[in-house]
């Protein structure tokens, strides 16, 4: 856990990934949340995520707004360079960073105020985009910073610390994210490591905007009974059968391959997502089953959760853009600056 | 219907008529096509070697409501608003009164006389040209959509034969304008003819103002302010624009992308031998202005020259990121084309009232680097310059050019370019380079100038840092330690003070004898020293100041000095130049007066000259 001290030398040998690093390089600094917070597991599972994928470091850029999930930006990946913004500016800061150089993996942590109250417009609008990221909403239904008001993920019904029940409808970032057109949405439970990390890795590897509604329980102002985002309410309720794991291959993946009887589905940047359980036709591939799917389940009170939807055929922003393959800021002046004989040639059309 | 024109004195008929000195109003409906009539006049005259300016007054509507542009013809360059009308070029029934009412005595209306004036509008004082304008182009057009289209290029025929166009230049510019569709040329040169026989035929030979050809333009360009502040970005190198629709700044992003297409596309060979085209840009159009100032940091963080452009109403959302700029110290280009405020005020009407905003935008104590651009030559310059102060300071630069720069065309000096200019980058710190140094403090190690080193995110192994716009230290890292919160933001005001030695020095003009100084900004620079010009021929000399840059250098401190007196003129109501003066260059309240104009429309030189007399005169 980032929230412990390690010993400076290790026991045993740590393992090392493809690229001689070990877990420990993909660590942050010390995590300041309280102890016991999902956010942590979190920031634990994207450290283990990005080890395991071999990623480079400090080809990771990570993005938050304000709230206690855009600290946790800080406590994994030291050696990528890190923006923690305005509240809920997140998206728009990593359009803008994404537009500049696509070589590089985007992780935006946000959280629920910060993604479905004052940012909400701009996510809306980075899922419309596809921007190229991966998008971690730490959803635990309240403003914990500010000692727990209700957030707009706070279900009808569900508790506040002193007992006051909310009244007022919640943003349900999966639904939303669905309706928009999103090509790749999940919903997780911080924990569940087990079924995070793939998901994480799946979405490192997606071809756009890769949606995680991670339920996270505040410790300290959302985990008593009565609230629908404490620890023993998700886990009561959590509708686990989307299962996903995710394999590296490494090589080039042709096709969506059938095996075991189990469905496959390969990602744009590499590696093949396989579902270890799925319901009995359910097609993570198609979005109109998946809001059936996931609705019914509301319905039911229950929280579905894995890898829901995903569909590699969307282009991301730069595909759209036709975006040249060398990043923006890597382009010399001299290929940017048409010079002083077009200036003049163009100023024939000014008189 | 033609009325025989009156004899005032004014109107030297049969005498000598007034050369290259004169004003022409066209008063037309809103989305009825007049636009392209009128700038082709104004090109024509323009090419006929003659100084000229085109104010377009126009409404927040697209269709149906009255819209007016005046052109102003001035053979010694004085091309600010007049509001002393030679001609009125009279299209929209709505407003024949008040139209009528502004002619100066013994000026000229023009008017569709297919349908007689009312005898109410009559005016013994002002002469009556009436070209049956909707007869005639009913008559050689079809279709109700091109018979209301080439009423206006059959009036500009008229006017073109009144005022001494030559019909070849316009035949010229007819045959480039509609070179891809040669119907429309046909249209077009059959109206204008239309127009142009009826008055040669029926209406006074001589006027007593007149174009002659003159080499009045040579080596300038007519272009308005956003189009030459787009060229600016495209040569300082911008590579992504993030921008959310808002008048009157839309054709600055606009025009990017246009020239980005133009200038910044690729063909690159696949793989599999295909050709594709690749965009060395990207243009984002944000969902809002504070996601668009977002996308700009974003994108300057991450190491591209990125800008923004806006209007008022834009600059109050930005306000919040202007702040994490500032704080973070990432540079930003923010074209802020000015309108009439407070809130939506006027959107199609010019003001200079975002001056004081910008400089301090956001909240907490922030300056902000400001560069104040008087015509779209300098729109061009000052944008190219912002990218290199941005990027060099780390930090925001706002350009304050407004409607009247961005909307219009102005006549300027060709605009030039020097192959040997390289981007200035600021400090950025190379991998090599952050070895060598032995560590990398994000806010530490500054220069002379107070600017500390940055690395870019993914292009560096080393230097990672993470921004924060939450309480930070020399090295980056969150602090709630007054004094390392001091040491920071101490840092910031020095850094910003620095900058003032690199921005664009003040225009100053000294005339011997001068009793008071007068100071201005931005577009108000032709009003001012025409207006300065009139007084000295009554003799009153003043010294003349424009400011192009904030904060402020030690020349424009040393004017103010050296001036028991100064006037200061601008577009706002709350003379927000001057209280800057004083908050800002040690400016001495009791000896800084206020001229203002806020009404939404450019200044002319009779006003500023009132205003200055008025003061002067207390």
């Amino acid at each position: 856990m980032p929230s412990i001290n390690k010993p400076l030398i290790p026991l045993a040998a740590l393992p090392t990934n493809e690229i001689g690093l070990t877990v420990r390089d993909y660590e942050g600094s010390m995590s300041t949340l309280c102890a016991g917070c999902g956010h942590d597991s979190v920031t634990a599972a994207i450290v283990r995520t990005l080890f395991e994928l071999s990623i480079p470091p400090h080809k990771v850029v990570k993005l938050s707004g304000i709230g206690c999930s855009s600290k946790t930006t800080a406590y994994f990946d030291s050696a990528a360079h890190g923006f923690n913004s305005a509240h809920g500016r997140m998206a728009p800061i990593a359009t803008g960073a994404n537009a500049a150089n696509r070589d590089v993996l985007y992780i935006g942590i946000s959280g629920d105020g910060d993604s479905l109250s004052i940012g909400a417009g701009h996510m809306v609008h980075a899922i419309r985009r596809n921007v190229h990221m991966v998008y971690v909403i730490e959803n635990n239904g309240v403003y914990g910073l500010t000692k727990g008001q209700f957030s707009a993920s706070a279900d009808i019904g569900s508790a506040a610390k002193h007992g006051e029940a909310n009244t007022v409808a919640p943003v349900d970032p999966v639904m939303l994210a669905l309706s928009l057109g999103a090509s790749f949405v999940a919903r997780s439970f911080s924990g569940d490591k087990e079924q995070l990390v793939p998901i994480l890795k799946a979405a490192a590897q997606h071809r756009g905007l890769a949606l995680i509604d991670v339920i996270s329980p505040c410790v300290q102002f959302n985990n008593h009974y009565g609230s629908t985002k404490s620890y023993r309410y998700v886990r009561e309720h959590e509708l686990r059968e989307i299962d996903p794991d995710f394999i590296s291959t490494g090589h080039e993946i042709v096709a969506d391959l059938p095996r075991d009887g189990a469905m496959m589905v390969a990602m744009h940047d590499g590696g093949l997502v396989r579902f270890r359980t799925l319901p009995a036709d359910y097609d993570p591939t198609d979005r109109e089953a998946a809001m059936h799917y996931v609705n019914r389940a509301h319905a039911r009170g229950e929280i579905p959760t894995g890898l829901l939807f995903v569909d590699e055929s969307v282009p991301d922003v730069h595909e759209l853009n036709h975006t040249s393959e060398t990043p923006l800021v890597e382009l010399p002046f001299d290929d940017l600056c048409p010079g002083s004989a077009e200036l003049e040639a163009l100023q024939q059309s000014f008189v | 219907m033609t009325l025989t024109p009156t004899e005032t004195d004014d109107s030297p008929r049969g005498g000598e008529p007034r050369i290259n000195d004169f004003a022409v109003k066209f008063a037309n409906v809103n989305g009825t096509g007049s636009a392209s009539a009128n700038n082709l006049i104004l090109r024509a005259i323009f090419r006929m070697g003659v100084p000229v300016s085109g104010k377009n007054l126009f409404p927040s509507n697209i269709q149906g409501l009255p819209t007016w542009y005046e052109i102003r013809v001035n053979g010694r360059g004085h091309t600010s608003r007049s509001q002393h009308y030679d001609l009125m070029v009279a299209m929209n029934g709505q407003t024949y009164a008040e139209d009528i009412g502004q002619i100066a005595a013994g000026g000229f209306v023009l008017y569709d006389s297919t349908w007689p004036l009312p005898a109410t509008l009559l005016r013994a004082d002002v002469n009556f040209l009436g070209v049956p304008l909707a007869r005639l182009c009913g008559d050689a057009f079809s279709g109700p959509r091109e018979r209301i289209l080439m009423k206006n290029v059959a009036y500009a025929g008229a006017v073109s034969y009144l005022i001494g166009i030559d019909p070849q230049v316009l035949a010229d510019l007819l045959e480039e304008s509609y070179s891809a569709n040669t119907a429309l040329r046909d249209s077009n040169q059959k109206a204008l003819r239309l127009g142009y026989d009826y008055a040669e035929a029926n209406l006074p030979a001589t006027l007593p103002f007149r174009l002659r050809s003159d080499v009045g333009t040579k080596d300038k360009i007519l272009i308005d302010g956003n189009t030459a502040t787009a060229l600016g970005c495209l040569y300082a190198g911008a590579t992504v624009a993030a921008w959310y629709p808002i008048t009157p700044a839309t054709s600055v992003a606009e025009n990017f992308r246009k020239l980005c297409e133009h200038y910044r596309r690729r063909k690159v060979t696949l793989a599999d031998g295909s050709v594709e085209t690749r965009n060395d840009f990207v243009i984002l159009q944000a969902e809002d202005e504070l996601a668009a100032l977002g996308m700009v940091l974003g994108a300057s963080w991450a190491g591209a020259r990125s800008f923004t452009s806006t209007s008022g109403p834009g600059i109050s959302l930005m306000n919040e990121l202007l702040g994490l700029a500032y704080y973070t110290e990432i540079p930003a280009v923010v074209i802020n084309v000015q309108r009439t405020g407070p809130s939506t005020g006027m959107p199609t009407r010019v003001q200079q009232a975002d001056l004081l905003e910008c400089a301090y935008a956001s909240h907490g104590d922030t300056k902000h680097i400001l560069l104040l651009p008087a015509d779209p030559k300098e729109c061009f310059e000052f944008a190219v310059q912002a990218f290199d102060l941005a990027e060099r300071f780390q930090t925001p630069v706002m350009v304050l050019s407004d409607l009247d720069i961005g909307m219009n065309d102005w006549v300027v000096d060709k605009l030039s370019w020097d192959d040997a200019y390289r981007p200035d980058r600021g400090r950025v710190l190379s991998d090599v380079e952050i070895e060598e140094a032995g560590h990398f403090y994000r806010y530490g190690d500054e220069d002379a100038e107070f600017v500390t080193p940055r690395t870019l995110p993914g292009l560096t192994e080393h230097g990672a840092y993470f921004t924060r716009g939450s309480g930070h230290d020399r090295y980056g890292l969150y602090t709630e330690e007054a004094a390392a919160y001091a040491d920071v933001v101490e840092r910031l005001a020095k850094k910003v003070t620095a900058s003032a030695n690199h921005l664009p020095k003040p225009v100053i003009h000294s005339r011997a004898g001068a009793i008071a100084g007068v100071i201005t900004m931005g577009s108000c620079e032709g009003a001012v020293i025409e207006a300065l010009e009139l007084l000295e021929q009554d003799g009153v000399a003043l010294d003349y100041m424009r400011v192009r840059g904030f904060p402020f250098d030690s020349e424009v401190k040393a004017f103010l000095a050296a001036h028991e007196r100064c006037l200061v003129v601008e577009q706002n109501r709350d003379g927000q130049l001057r209280s800057l003066l004083i908050l800002e260059a040690d400016g001495d309240a009791r000896r800084l007066t206020s001229v203002l104009s806020y009404g939404g429309l450019p200044m002319s030189a009779e006003q500023v000259a009132d205003g200055i007399r008025s003061q002067i005169q207390e």
